[in-house]
């Protein structure tokens, strides 16, 4: 039953599409860290990053991979100005005015992209979409592959801005003590809008990685961003390590599972595996925040 | 020898590294005030979680009124007689200041009308009688004290367990607060109050425990601990009990 | 329970109740239809989220498990259409109090919480949509069968005498709360649960509790849905959209107010439907608007559209009595 014809080409396609996860979920886990508040509009905001890939293609003829460099800075934008200027004005800095601020937001996404594209799923054709590496044991997709190399780079480059910069040091005070940090004469309000970005111009980048095999509806978010809700709170709210750890391993988990129990109920013990995390261990099997 | 209402005994709670509270023993007898202090951060507020059911001790038990309460739920102790105040006042910021303690009287009395009614006559015992329709959130610091107070005085309790009720208040709030504090003992509700302001422990107080870093460093009336001189360095450092004694020297 | 309490719910109930002796066009009435149908999953979510603060992303797990086993008892068991309709009631609030068991116990509380019941629906939809006995993908159909033993009538009338006594019962509910001892402790919960435990109450089953009466109650709306258009499947009845609704209603009516989630649900509709006239029948655009709305609501009228009209007649009623004397000085 375990044979390992089937079992390593399975663990290993977990992990390239484990990566993608990891990045959805690191956007939010970093705007979780940060701000302290769960963004619900993070599916759409992907769903609406995989509908701007895939009309730079369709309308400019440009490589999904290419468009990342166009879109990136682009959301990055739109996520700073959605805090700055729509979320915190109209939460009042209460929890649970901006949980509906975020779930209005979904919905106006959602919605706005259904009105103007139709439900219509649509795709992109790519010569490179169905190539694959022969690695003698296992055949892997060429667009997962370069995904994965993607997004351990914008892991890198993530962690450096992190660590090594002004600004990402600010965010780090903002993170840890924002009282202090205010006093300290960081702009708290900016620093939010900023991480907001950040955790927006990753969904640009899944978009790119995406869009070259998955397909893009209205709702096509929705399921990375519930998988990304369940590795957010496997590897610990706020938590980047945890978040790319996490993303890998439900990655495998759902490969796995799928390939035992067939694609829905595959996606089901993702869900069932996210209420388990979420009743028994709230704070993450990896516990700690950036 | 009065019983003893509640006994703590050998209760230790750990936070991570910190021992909060090491190995506490100390027991209140009923009918009476008993002042617990010490420096900030000794466990005081550790310790009444722990008696009051919020925090379960890693290690000892707690017995009142002669049975074991170890980490049972707050609710069911407060069910039993036992009523805590926040030192971080806990209104229930959208309410007002009637219904803040007519939520507390309802343990006792299940209709409406009733629960208000008792909730005006308490308002009135700790001085908030004025104040009924005032939105709990609104309420000065003194205000914010007495709401605690009265709520938890609306369950009727047998044992009162105050947390720094007095800190923040001016003087002369004090001197009011004072002999509402004292009425409630006579009333024949067994108080325990950790308290910062010396002057109300001397006064009110019949016992005093002394908790420095998690230990219980000193008991007993109130004159022998203002004398104690583990008690001095607890709060001033080591060495100064002797530097007091000799500025107190000179000075007679 | 006194009169006046009860007095101003009588009076909505009537007019309510007057509606089909003007309102003569199907249309409109159907349209009156969704209104309490959403005015009464709105009640249910109120009951949980208003007056207990527990906000629920996840209510369509009641409507569904309401719509389907009304659906299923009749279509599969032969059960008769009213008995599966309480049974439908019954199971959602069974649902409604293992979730909230489960949840509350293990301490989620804010965004954990939304969070745990958004999954708990998802899970119930991807079950509805594989397991044989839902009709799986292809959902199931209700026979027809216009008789009223069987809760089916040729006119739309009796149907909207059954929601409007359903929402009748939900604004009683909404009422007695308000005016008990139970729903003095919901609300302190909400407030602040710390305080509330010192006090005695059992924050937890205050919370269960109510969760379980507002699960009833949205089930009852699920019920009512399978039996009105006599089809239920997985994204009609475990889909976000009724999750959205329910929230929506009672935030833009005036959230734990009993006649918010009425109003609200009037509003949105209304809104729903002057889309409608402005843009034609295009899929989504009604939902661009309530998102729309529910941050305006949030940013600007925290007590909703109830509240407004409420600070509206205080601001009438203050311009139109005489000064107040001044305030009796204390003596110092
Ligand atoms: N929930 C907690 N988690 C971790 N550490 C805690 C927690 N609660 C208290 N502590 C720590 O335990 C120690 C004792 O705290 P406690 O609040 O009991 O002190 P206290 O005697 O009431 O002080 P104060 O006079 O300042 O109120 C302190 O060092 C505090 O930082
Ligand atoms: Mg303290």
């Amino acid at each position: 039953m375990l044979s390992p014809v089937i079992l390593i080409p399975a663990v290993l396609n977990g992990l390239l599409i484990g990566a993608v996860y990891a990045l959805v979920a690191l956007g939010l886990t970093l705007i979780y860290g940060v701000l302290h508040i769960i963004n619900f509009a993070h599916g759409a905001l992907l769903t609406a990053a995989m509908f701007a890939a895939f009309f730079v293609h369709r309308l400019l003829g440009l490589d999904p991979y290419l468009a990342a460099v166009l879109l990136t800075p682009l959301f990055f934008v739109f996520g700073y100005g959605l805090q700055r200027f729509i979320i915190a004005p109209a939460a009042h800095g209460e929890d649970r005015n901006i949980l509906l601020v975020t779930l209005g937001l979904a919905v106006i996404i959602e919605n706005g992209l259904l009105y103007a594209f139709r439900a219509d799923t649509r795709t992109i054709n790519l010569d490179y979409a169905f190539r694959v590496i022969d690695l003698g044991i296992v055949f892997l997709a060429v667009p997962r592959v370069v995904a994965f190399g993607v997004v351990i780079v914008v892991a890198l480059i993530l962690w450096f801005v992190m660590s090594r910069t002004d600004t990402g040091r600010a965010i780090r005070a903002v993170a840890k003590e924002k009282l202090g940090a205010e006093l300290s004469g960081i702009d708290v309000a900016h620093i939010y809008a900023v991480t907001f970005g950040l955790g927006t111009a990753c969904l640009a980048i899944a978009a790119c990685l995406l869009i070259p095999t998955y397909y893009v509806n209205p709702q096509a978010g929705n399921a990375f961003v519930l998988i990304a809700f369940t590795i957010v709170v496997l590897g610990g709210m706020g938590s980047v390590a945890g978040a790319l750890l996490g993303g890998l391993f439900v990655g495998v988990v759902e490969s796995l599972s799928g390939l035992y129990l067939g694609e829905s109920l595959g996606q089901l013990g993702i869900f069932v595996m996210f209420i388990l995390v979420l009743l028994f261990r709230p704070n993450g099997l990896f516990g700690e925040r950036i | 020898m009065a019983d003893k209402i509640m006994r703590v005994e050998h209760v230790s709670k750990r936070f991570d590294g910190l021992l909060a509270v090491d190995d506490v023993s100390l027991d209140f007898a009923s009918g009476s005030i008993t002042a617990l202090i010490g420096p900030n951060g000794a466990g005081k507020t550790t310790l009444f979680a722990i008696v009051s059911g919020f925090l379960r001790p890693n290690g000892g038990r707690v017995l009142y009124r002669g049975g074991d309460i170890t980490g049972q739920p707050s609710h069911r102790l407060a069910r039993m007689g036992i009523a805590r105040t926040f030192q971080i006042v806990q209104p229930f910021a959208d309410l007002s200041v009637h219904e803040n303690i007519a939520i507390g009287a309802h343990l006792s009395r299940p209709a409406r009308a009733a629960a208000l009614a008792a909730a005006a006559e308490v308002a009135g015992l700790v001085g908030l009688g004025d104040l009924l329709e005032r939105r709990a959130a609104s309420l000065t610091v003194s205000g914010g004290k007495r709401l605690e107070l009265a709520r938890a005085l609306a369950i009727t309790p047998t044992l009162l367990l105050l947390d720094e009720v007095l800190a923040g208040l001016n003087p002369s709030e004090i001197r009011d607060m004072l002999p509402v504090i004292r009425a409630i003992r006579d009333r024949g509700v067994t108080i325990v109050m950790i308290e910062h302001v010396m002057q109300a422990v001397m006064s009110l107080a019949d016992t005093v425990h002394v908790l420095a870093e998690g230990r219980l460093i000193a008991e007993g009336p109130p004159l022998s601990i203002a004398g104690n001189s583990r008690v001095i360095e607890a709060y001033l450092g080591r060495g100064a009990a002797g530097r007091l004694a000799a500025v107190g020297g000179g000075n007679g | 329970m006194t009169a006046r309490l009860l007095l101003p719910l009588l009076l909505v109930v009537v007019a309510l109740a007057l509606v089909p002796a003007v309102v003569t066009s199907n249309v409109a009435l159907n349209f009156m239809v969704t209104v309490l149908l959403i005015a009464l999953v709105g009640q249910g979510w109120n009951v949980l989220g208003g007056y207990g603060g527990q906000y629920s992303f996840g209510h369509s797990a009641f409507f569904g498990t309401g719509a389907y086993v009304t659906a299923i008892l009749q279509v599969r068991y032969g059960v008769n259409a009213w008995l599966g309709f309480a049974l439908g009631i019954a199971t959602g609030a069974l649902v409604g109090a293992a979730i909230g068991a489960v949840s509350f116990r293990s301490g989620l509380r804010g965004s954990y919480f939304a969070l745990v019941t958004l999954a708990f629906a998802e899970v119930l939809r991807i079950l509805a949509s594989v397991t044989p006995i839902t009709g799986a993908g292809v959902g199931t159909l209700i026979k027809l069968d216009l008789r009223p033993e069987a809760l089916q009538f040729q006119s739309r009338v009796p149907f909207y005498w059954i929601i409007l006594a359903l929402v009748a019962i939900s604004l009683i509910v909404a009422r007695v709360i308000e005016a008990s001892r139970f729903g003095a402790w919901l609300v302190a919960v909400r407030e602040n649960e710390s305080a509330a435990r010192a006090l005695g109450v059992n924050a937890t089953l205050m919370k269960v509790s109510a969760m379980t009466i507002s699960a009833a109650i949205t089930a009852a709306a699920g019920c009512f849905y399978a039996q009105y258009f006599l089809f239920v499947d997985s994204g009609i009845a475990f889909g976000p959209w009724i999750s959205v609704e329910a929230l929506l209603a009672p935030i833009i009516g005036g959230i734990g107010t009993v006649f918010g989630p009425l109003l609200g649900a009037l509003v949105v509709k209304m809104l729903g439907e002057l889309a409608k006239l402005v843009a034609g029948d295009a899929p989504g655009l009604d939902l661009v608007i309530y998102g729309c709305v529910l941050i305006l609501v949030v940013a600007f009228a925290p007590r909703g559209v109830g509240g407004v009209f409420h600070e509206f007649y205080n601001f009438v009623s203050r311009a139109w009595t005489p000064a107040p004397t001044p305030m009796r000085r204390r003596d110092g």
